[in-house]
């Protein structure tokens, strides 16, 4: 009995036959492509496979099958926030009036959606405590991108162009780095202390002159608050840098602490994290960014503005130059921020309020039900999630993180985020969220209690894990060492069609 | 709380289990300086309440015109079994799949996405997708410089505004990017300056790492594509096109000609308009590249019993392990929409896409006839697919009257591309399988009552 | 225990002198270290090196690592079997695993690098 369905599908390629489908399309004019020159013509055909709409639909169904997801199960995955995915969400977003609206349709004609992202605008900005916000970003990496390059144009626009360093924390998410990377900045590590907070003596001798920016995630990745953040962000800008914060970790502080009000200069926010939009197997979210009004001149084109009249339009080209410009394509993510937008409304103040509350609480009644089993390299309060330790059990028995890992899956749940942060030896980050009962927590520590018995037990059982997946372990050596990232008739051949 | 499971029972059970009488007491951590009160925003509403709600913002925007704006983003008809499918749980409430062992389904249908638009632009590798097609050109203008060295990147005015300037945005750390002009008059005009290409690419001192043009072209024309690819490859720069998936099924694809990097905006395979997105950023790339292509690659392997299986591979290039040395901060792909963009190809078919962009050129050809005979004449002679330039005087005020006409007469070239006075009289419009004959007899009679023009026998 | 023959730098790198010539690759604890590795980008031919800057990168399913010169030269030849089997280095990282050939600028430079026992030293440390 697999924890998914476990009918593995042959590719839709196989699947394909010459001569099936059609009947979606009238058939064009004979004529229709005769006025296109030869040479701009398509000589042989994409070898596209021919399906009828049973065979598709059979195809996609049984693939979804072999898929975990929030709608099957809990997933634990710290610094992820996998929350229930509303379907009131789903619908809106489906309204045709929401869907079917073409991105440079005239303002006129666009008033309800661009109310909804004014009105979304104005939520967030409450939230974060920020001045303003744009809804561009099309994910968190592309916010973190955008807050970078305003950082940039800010000291710029002040003459101040030396300043070439980022600041960023041992425990940071990859995206922090590779982002000041890509704005062409140079990435200072600080290390963490051993209260798991940032090294504040490190970080006050690698501030200077040189820094143009910090980025901070609060609460951090090991999911604890930053608890000298007033003294960090002071000491940043006295030394003439600006303050950047992560947000993935909203959904710790919502009504609790205010990123904007406590000194950030920039955030972004996780819709797809806090905000409850479905991951989708990888994507889409959006990576929205709240401002304070230091680094007002420069958010990206176009925002959406109010006129006196209370219509609504988008902001022209040109019509304010000390923007940074565009990160993508049109406005942003419209369809994500609709969801994002009902998941607000739907909650108010008291109700975000609540989520973390009920997210904290959770986050701490798990870590308490781990203690004794697991190691809990900090020992104090923690916000929405945690980390535990499997270095002792590794010690003792050989069995390492991954293999927990692994055998949390035949016990029905998806692993947590696992050797993240960092800085962890064995680490695992373990973040409940606010939509679980306190019956599937206590399920799903009395499975991490049991695994660590068999791992003095049966220590075989759970490094040869998982059992009961529609597949187990992969060999990603050779998927790497030689890559097979396109289906071809013949290399197909080498590993059998499950069919 | 909506959606929350916890009872007051719960939450007193969870506290004393910790030995804490009021939640708060989680929060003392925060500098009492720094707490935060309240969360002023409106109340919240039940569903019944919320749903009117959002019924009544939906039906302020107007979605019923007769619509001829394409620019980027495309009408087709989207068959209900791709949303259908969609709206499976175990689809779009899936995490990404780093346990491969239980996330067989995305992964596989990433692969099939890959292999898929792989068939399409006819290139060895495709990427799990990026955020749309802006983020796609501009991630392929970086690999251009990555992979040659060079520093300087080539962009044709053909390209789409906001792909350019998107690439203008992320190239602002030491990178150049030049624009390459568009031809002026003759059979040529509203095409990329092949001349003007020339002399740029032949700058001592300034090697050029990427040339990047779009077919067709975002005022609708098609490019010289073998010929850009030429001349970039004489100079020793990668060409990078930009395409259209839906034309590639009846133009020629860019591995037919040459280029060595394939970007594009995938919304066209039956992703809604949804004004802005989430879209599909498409990029492909040849095999000599693949290291260099930012973001997630699914590949086929076996597992521990020899069972066929897919995993994302190549990782160690991407942000979580490379951190400042990656070549992308990109973490996200957009899976959800290259399912979509899979299940509208596998349910259209290749014939039936051929179909679609077919029935596209016949209605744009009848649509150009229509206009004409109401004296409206496109504002370039060379050859188009399904979206052209119309010559309109005083565009924008026109398009105004015919909106107020029920009729979406595309975009007005002058508010786009504001720098180019060439197009101030240009509306871009376009048409698709779905734009019906009815749609360009409106458009057509509406237009010529405005002009003044004879009422003249509009073609059905 | 480490091969007593060779020269090794703290970045896990070892040098085999031959002459005026050596060959550099990286060693076992390192390898190790990285997991299965799955691709080694190397320098081209004639490229200069400068000691302790980068010259390439060895990627392994899991991780990836930069690859340091241990002494300046230039570039003579590098492994194009590791193309193919990038496994080799995992599998005799001092043998069929090696990465480059490189002409010594200067031949004192190898004196300063760890010796086998201090190298077996430093990893012991952890």
């Amino acid at each position: 009995m697999s924890v998914t369905g476990d009918r593995l599908q042959p590719t839709i390629f196989e699947r394909g036959r010459p001569g099936r489908g059609g009947g979606k399309i009238p058939h064009p004019p004979k004529d229709a492509l005769d006025r296109i020159p030869a040479e701009a013509r398509r000589a042989v055909p994409a070898a596209l496979p021919e399906l009828n709409e049973p065979e598709v639909v059979r195809h996609y169904v049984n693939l979804s099958q072999l898929n975990y997801a929030v709608d099957t199960g809990f997933y634990p995955l710290g610094s992820c926030t996998m929350k229930f995915n509303p379907k009131l969400n789903e619908w809106a977003a489906r309204l045709r009036g929401f869907a079917e609206l073409h991105p440079l349709a005239p303002d006129e004609v666009a008033q309800g959606t661009l109310q909804l992202l004014w009105e979304l605008e104005l939520a967030l900005a409450e939230i974060s405590g920020m001045r303003a916000v744009s809804l561009q970003p099309a994910a968190g990496a592309q916010g973190e991108l955008t807050g970078i390059l305003m950082i940039r144009a800010h000291h710029r626009a002040r003459g101040d162009g030396d300043r070439d360093e980022v600041l960023v924390p041992d425990s940071s998410h990859g995206t922090n780095p590779a982002t000041a990377s890509m704005a062409g900045y140079r990435t200072i590590t600080i290390p963490s202390a051993a209260d798991g907070g940032v090294d504040v003596e490190a970080f006050r001798t690698a501030l200077g002159p040189r820094t143009a920016a910090v980025m901070i995630t609060n609460p951090s990745t090991l999911g604890l608050f930053e608890t000298r953040i007033g003294e960090l962000i002071e000491a940043v800008h006295a030394a003439g840098a600006l303050a950047y914060m992560d947000g993935a970790n909203l959904n710790a502080i919502l009504g609790r602490f205010k990123p904007g009000e406590a000194g950030f200069d920039v955030m972004h926010f996780n819709v797809h994290k806090t905000f409850s939009t479905p991951h989708g197997g990888g994507g889409p979210g959006a990576g929205p960014v709240g401002v304070g009004e230091t680094l007002l001149p420069y958010l990206p084109s176009p925002r959406v503005l109010r006129d006196d009249d209370g219509s609504f339009r988008l902001e022209r080209t040109g019509e304010r130059p000390t923007s940074i410009g565009r990160l993508r394509s049109f406005v942003g993510n419209t369809g994500v921020l609709v969801r994002a937008y009902a998941y607000i409304r739907a909650h108010g103040g008291s109700g975000l309020r609540e989520v973390s509350d009920d997210a904290v609480l959770a986050a701490n009644y798990l870590k308490h039900r781990l203690a004794g089993t697991y190691d809990l390299p900090y020992d104090r309060a923690c916000k929405h999630e945690f980390v535990a330790s499997a270095a002792t059990i590794k010690k003792g028995t050989g069995v390492r993180t991954l293999d927990i890992a692994k055998r949390l899956i035949d016990y029905g749940y998806h692993p947590p985020t696992i050797y993240f942060p960092l800085i962890v030896e064995e680490g695992m980050l373990i973040e409940p969220t606010e939509t679980e009962s306190v019956e599937t927590l206590d399920a799903f520590a009395d499975a991490l209690i049991a695994i660590a018995a068999e791992a003095t037990a049966t220590p075989e059982l759970v490094s040869g894990a998982p059992h009961s997946a529609p597949v187990r372990r992969l060999d990603e050596a050779t998927a790497a060492r030689q890559p097979n990232l396109r289906w071809r008739p013949m290399s197909g051949a080498e590993t059998p069609c499950p069919d | 709380m909506p959606y929350g499971p916890h009872t007051a029972d719960d939450r007193e059970r969870m506290l004393a289990a910790l030995g804490l009488t009021s939640v708060d007491q989680l929060f003392e951590d925060i500098p009492v300086a720094l707490r935060a009160s309240r969360l002023d925003l409106p109340e919240p509403e039940p569903e019944l309440e919320l749903a009117a709600r959002l019924r009544g913002l939906a039906s302020r925007n107007r979605t019923d015109l007769a619509s001829f704006l394409g620019a980027g983003v495309y009408r087709h008809w989207s068959p209900p079994a791709v949303d259908q499918l969609l709206l499976r749980g175990e689809w779009y409430t899936a995490y990404t799949p780093y346990q491969p062992e239980i996330s067989q389904g995305t992964l596989q249908s990433i692969y099939e996405y890959e292999s898929l638009l792989a068939e399409l632009v006819d290139l060895d590798v495709v990427s799990a997708s990026h955020y749309d097609g802006a983020a796609a050109t501009a991630e392929a203008a970086l690999m251009t410089c990555r992979a040659t060295r060079r520093e300087r990147v080539l962009i044709s005015r053909g390209v789409h505004p906001h792909y350019r300037g998107t690439t203008r945005t992320y190239f602002e750390g030491g990178l150049e990017l030049d624009e390459i002009p568009l031809v002026a008059d003759g059979e040529a005009a509203g095409t990329t300056d092949l001349a003007a290409l020339e002399r740029m690419l032949a700058e001592p001192d300034r090697p050029v790492a990427g040339v990047i043009a779009a077919q067709p072209d975002f005022l609708g024309l098609l490019e010289p594509m073998p010929e850009i690819a030429r001349l970039a490859h004489e100079a020793g720069a990668l060409f990078v096109a930009v395409i259209e998936p839906v034309s590639l099924a009846v133009l020629a694809p860019p591995g037919a000609y040459g280029a060595d990097i394939a970007a594009g905006e995938g919304q066209p395979l039956g992703i809604a308009p949804q004004y802005g997105g989430p879209y599909l950023g498409i990029l492909a790339s040849t095999d000599a590249l693949v290291r260099q292509i930012p973001g997630r690659l699914v590949g086929m392997t076996s597992d521990l019993d020899g069972r066929r299986a897919f995993v994302m591979t190549m990782r160690a290039r991407e942000q979580d392990i490379r951190r400042d040395k990656a070549a992308s901060n990109i973490c996200t792909n957009q899976a959800l929409l290259a399912l979509a963009a899979s299940i509208y190809l596998a349910t259209i078919g290749p014939h039936g896409l051929r179909d679609v962009a077919a029935f596209g050129a016949a209605r744009a050809a009848e649509l150009e006839a229509a206009l004409a005979a109401v004296g409206v004449n496109r504002l370039h002679s060379g050859p188009y697919l399904n979206e052209f330039v119309a010559r309109v005087p005083d565009a924008r005020a026109v398009h105004r009257r015919l909106l107020d006409a029920g009729v979406l007469a595309g975009l007005v070239l002058a508010d786009a591309e504001p720098d180019d006075p060439s197009l101030a009289d240009g509306l871009l419009v376009c048409a698709t399988e779905v734009t019906t004959s009815a749609e360009i007899a409106r458009f057509a009679t509406a237009l010529g009552a405005i002009l003044g023009a004879p009422v003249a026998e509009v073609a059905r | 225990m480490v091969p007593t023959d060779l020269r090794y730098t703290k970045d896990h790198e070892w040098i085999r002198v031959d002459g005026d010539e050596a060959t550099v690759g990286i060693t076992a604890y390192a390898a190790d270290q990285l997991g299965d590795i799955v691709f080694v980008e190397l320098p081209a031919v004639g490229r200069s090196l400068e000691q302790s800057a980068a010259f390439g990168v060895v990627e392994s399913v899991k991780a990836v690592s930069d690859l340091f010169a241990p002494v300046s030269g230039e570039v003579a030849a590098t492994n194009e079997d590791l193309r193919a089997n990038p496994e080799l280095v995992n599998g005799d990282p001092y043998g069929a695993g090696w990465m480059l050939r490189v002409r010594l600028a200067d031949a004192d430079q190898v004196d300063e690098l760890l010796d086998a026992d201090a190298y077996d030293a430093l990893i012991a440390a952890g």
